[in-house]
């Protein structure tokens, strides 16, 4: 038997706070397609990047072909034979394929074995590609292929693919898979990072699942389900679900609805964003419903969309009690009484270097009146900052503090306070308890859980599944900017949502798998 | 071969205390002062005495002061309105061309009258020169609201766009017919002139707006919602749009004000110490005032500070030019001086560099 051709030991990183990658152990052999499996922040951008130089362990080790090696930088990883395409590309745009190939060469080249060496290349493999177009009339399909060449350009032994299709057509994809395999088949190891389940069933030879940081599991995809790797993935045992107040889902179907979403389609304006697409959902009041997914999967783009920071194209894509609001703006949806909290909190939902009253007039002074004719009422602002450091017990010294001053739980208490005792009718809240320690995170449920009892339709964005079981009344899932069909969260699977956050729609997703 | 890691490290420092802020500016000025001494040196001339002259001799008179003001008071004027939008990162660099624009809307309604002049004649005047320095600035904001120009680019390129109209005008249309075919219009009637607030001086009840303007500025932005939105913006894009307000309209705001207020300079220029449309109304007032704005911290009051000293530069470099013979672009010397001695200590105040010592290590934190 051979030596793998990537050995990882042991390995071990740690971030201020977190412990990215716990004793990680895998190996790829020569010519295998090796998934890497696990949700977002299971620690596989930290263990690759750590193949490829960027960062060093902490502990353990890496074997190349069965030698201990110490990786410094991307540079000693490319010597090595190991090459990376990353999700986001570095190519500049004003220049052509043939250029920006050159750019990314360790050694240089002349121009014309350059080109000669980039036709062979993308024939070969099936990227057709022409160097000489420039590089911003190219699709993205087409730009990924420019750094896939520019990798297999290198010879590598080992190619790392960090989520290659999250930014393809499926036509794209299967082109790509070909060219995997066709890889595969000289004797190139690819790892291959994804969380999209019926993707690493088609394509891989094995698997190694990540979770928190640690290898939970090491299996044949092919021999696996997608439901088997998914629970694998999410971790079921951890679902020991504790239910929020037993209130009565027949009582809720009586509430009226409060925030209506229908067909609700937008293009993202950031470069690598997800376009949401055709969401309808309804929120009734009295109710928090969930929206679960993998990070990147238009959550952000779906926060912007029902806070009013991006407008639909037409106005009854979003109702708010009945008014068809999806052409206001974020200041006019106030008014309505549709409020929100973003993901981000510094520089998003407060600006780091005002005072909480500052932060307080933000987003309140509509709903609030803290204005009155252009000139902000600075006594009636510090009384109701004061009532929301008071009421939701955030720590600080005072409400002339800076935000930025604040930790992370306390500043999310301030804005989750300020939103809440304006007394919204419908509450859109992104990653309510994301790096908040675990009383600021109760305190935060309990407030929600309370909104929803005073019949406040509350919304609620996370990537944490325990916290929307725990919290939620119903839920849906969204991925690549479509949002599933939303279910009872009593009655919801975990194997369920796991394949809906996996791509994975519909009853018999192993059909699909084969066929693909 | 790993890559070395560079000779100098920048970090942020963790605290800069608030008070370095005011602090830099009254360090800027003595570092400036002090290379002054050094350029001076070098030069061969009497550093002392150049210094004098440059610095204090101006103030030795009471003339001397009353022109600290008239000479304040476009700097003021202009500085305010950019700070403004300074604060909401909308870089109006064109307020010279928006002065110049101004001076010709409102010069030219004193041409139109000419002869003819009332009470209503400098009213008209000054608001053509605000709607001149206004749709003068729409045309950036245009641009940028509509089609992501960035404004700086084309605020500073309408800048000599606009000082050649004002030469074709003064040689053309608008030339003296009894000029003896010099390039400049009649000298405006009297109704058409800022009165004068003391006599023996040029103080002209423009300083005066100039003063009320920054006052204004500073309720704007101290008290108001608009002020605060433009805050907002400034600090944190995501906020203001996370709080329904429109980066647009901000954007509009800013321009038209600061162009308005460049406008109002450029008139009061003609209509006060100038009395005529010449082709070169203004030693650079519209970009000097981007100095005034820094150096006063963006804050309107702090502004009307940095502008006197502004103009003390002014007059300074005349001074000594009289008295000691400096070239006259001494004056430009110790303004870039003042601006690079400023946003070099700003900068220290928030950032170190650190040397490298030795081969770094990888450490983990914690």
């Amino acid at each position: 038997m051979t030596a793998p051709r990537l050995d990882v030991r042991g390995v071990s990183k740690r971030f201020p706070g977190v412990l990215a990658n716990d004793k990680v152990d895998f190996a790829v052999a020569p010519g295998e397609i090796h998934a890497l499996l696990g949700e977002n922040g299971a620690g596989k951008s930290t263990l690759v990047k750590m193949i490829y130089g960027v960062l060093h362990p902490d502990e353990g080790t890496l074997h190349w072909n069965g030698e201990q090696v110490a990786i410094a930088d991307p540079h000693a990883a490319r010597a090595l034979g190991i090459g990376m395409v990353f999700q986001h590309f570095s190519l500049f745009e004003a220049m052509t394929v043939l250029e920006n190939v050159a750019l990314g060469m360790d050694r240089s080249e002349d121009r014309g074995t350059l080109a000669r060496r980039v036709r062979e290349v993308s024939q070969a493999y099936g990227l057709p590609l022409d160097p000489e177009r420039d590089v911003y009339t190219l699709s993205v399909g087409e730009r990924q292929r420019i750094e896939i060449v520019r990798c297999l350009l290198q010879n590598p032994k080992l190619l790392i693919m960090d989520e290659p299709t999250s930014v393809l057509t499926p036509q794209e994809v299967e082109r790509l898979f070909e060219t995997l395999r066709k890889l595969a088949s000289e004797g190139v190891s690819i790892l291959y990072i994804s969380h999209k389940l019926a993707e690493i069933k088609a394509l891989c030879d094995r698997a190694t699942i990540l979770r928190g940081g640690k290898v939970v599991a090491a299996c044949d995809p092919k021999a696996e389900t997608a439901k088997s790797m998914a629970q694998l993935m999410i971790g079921a045992e951890l679902k020991t679900v504790t239910r929020r107040r037993g209130g009565d889902p027949l009582e809720k179907q009586g509430g009226k609805p409060r925030l209506v979403v229908e067909g609700l389609s937008l293009e993202s304006e950031e470069v690598h964003g997800t376009d949401l697409k055709n969401v309808s959902f309804s929120v009734r009041a009295g109710e928090v419903f969930g929206i679960a997914g993998v990070a990147g999967n238009g959550q952000n783009e779906l926060l912007q969309a029902l806070a009013g920071e991006s407008l639909a194209d037409h106005a009854s894509a979003l109702r708010i009690d009945g008014v068809a609001a999806g052409r206001q703006d974020a200041g006019r949806r106030r008014k309505l009484g549709l409020c929100a909290v973003p993901e981000e909190r510094n520089g998003h939902g407060a600006v780091p270097g005002m005072t909480l009253v500052e932060n307080a007039v933000l987003s309140a002074h509509h709903r609030l009146g803290l204005v009155s004719a252009l000139f902000v009422r600075a006594v009636a602002a510090a009384r109701f900052a004061g009532r929301i450091v008071e009421t939701f017990d955030v720590r600080t010294p005072g409400t002339s503090a800076a935000a930025g001053s604040l930790s992370g739980g306390n500043l999310q208490k301030f804005i989750v306070g300020r939103e809440i005792l304006q007394k919204p009718t419908v509450l859109v809240v992104s990653q309510p308890t994301w790096g908040v320690d675990a009383g600021a995170a109760a305190a935060i449920h309990q407030a929600l859980s309370d909104l929803a009892a005073e019949g406040v339709a509350v919304v609620v964005v996370s990537q944490d599944l325990d916290e929307l079981l725990a919290i939620t009344d119903r839920l849906a899932v969204i991925n690549v900017g479509v949002l599933s069909d939303a279910m009872t969260t009593k009655d919801a699977s975990v194997e369920e949502i796991g394949l809906l956050m996996g791509g994975v729609h519909g009853l018999a997703p192993e059909e699909d798998v084969n066929a693909a | 071969m790993p890559l070395k890691p560079p000779l100098v490290k920048i970090e942020p420092r963790r605290e800069s205390p608030r008070s370095l802020l005011y602090a830099t500016p009254l360090l800027a000025v003595v570092l400036t002062v002090v290379a002054g001494f050094f350029i001076f040196l070098a030069m061969g001339y009497d550093p002392l005495l150049a210094l004098y002259h440059f610095f204090i001799s101006p103030l030795t008179s009471f003339y001397g002061w009353s022109e600290l003001f008239v000479k304040g008071a476009p700097l003021i004027l202009i500085g305010v309105g950019l700070a403004v939008g300074f604060r909401a990162n909308v870089w109006n660099i064109g307020a010279e061309g928006q002065l110049t624009m101004g001076a010709i809307a409102g010069g030219a309604v004193a041409l139109a009258f000419w002869g003819e002049e009332n009470w209503i004649t400098l009213p008209l005047m000054c608001g053509a020169g605000i709607a001149g320095g206004m749709a003068y600035a729409a045309i950036p904001a245009f641009l940028k609201t509509r089609f992501g120009v960035n404004e700086i680019l084309t605020s500073l390129m309408l800048t000599y766009v606009a000082t050649l109209f004002l030469s074709t005008l003064v040689y053309g249309p608008l030339k003296d017919p009894l000029g003896f075919n010099f390039p400049q219009s009649r000298m405006f009637g009297d109704d058409a002139l800022l009165p004068i607030l003391l006599s023996g001086t040029r103080l002209h009840l423009g300083t005066l707006v100039a003063l009320a303007v920054a006052v204004a500025g500073w309720v704007l932005m101290s008290f108001t919602i608009v002020g605060f939105q433009v805050r907002v913006l400034g600090q944190a894009p995501a906020a203001a749009r996370y709080a329904g307000f429109s980066a647009k309209r901000i954007v509009w705001f800013c321009l038209l004000l600061s162009g308005g207020l460049a406008g109002l300079a450029g008139l009061f220029e003609v209509a006060g110490p100038i009395g005529q449309l010449v082709p070169s109304i203004s030693p650079g007032y519209g970009f000097t005032a981007i100095i005034v704005a820094f150096l006063g911290r963006l804050n309107p009051l702090g502004i009307v500070l940095s502008g006197l000293l502004m103009a003390l530069s002014y007059i300074g470099g005349e001074t000594a030019q009289v008295e000691v013979g400096l070239p006259q672009a001494v004056t430009g010397v110790f303004q870039g001086l003042l601006l690079f001695f400023l946003l070099a200590s700003d900068f220290l105040v928030r950032y170190r560099l650190r040397w490298r010592v030795a081969a770094p290590q990888a450490q983990a934190a914690e």
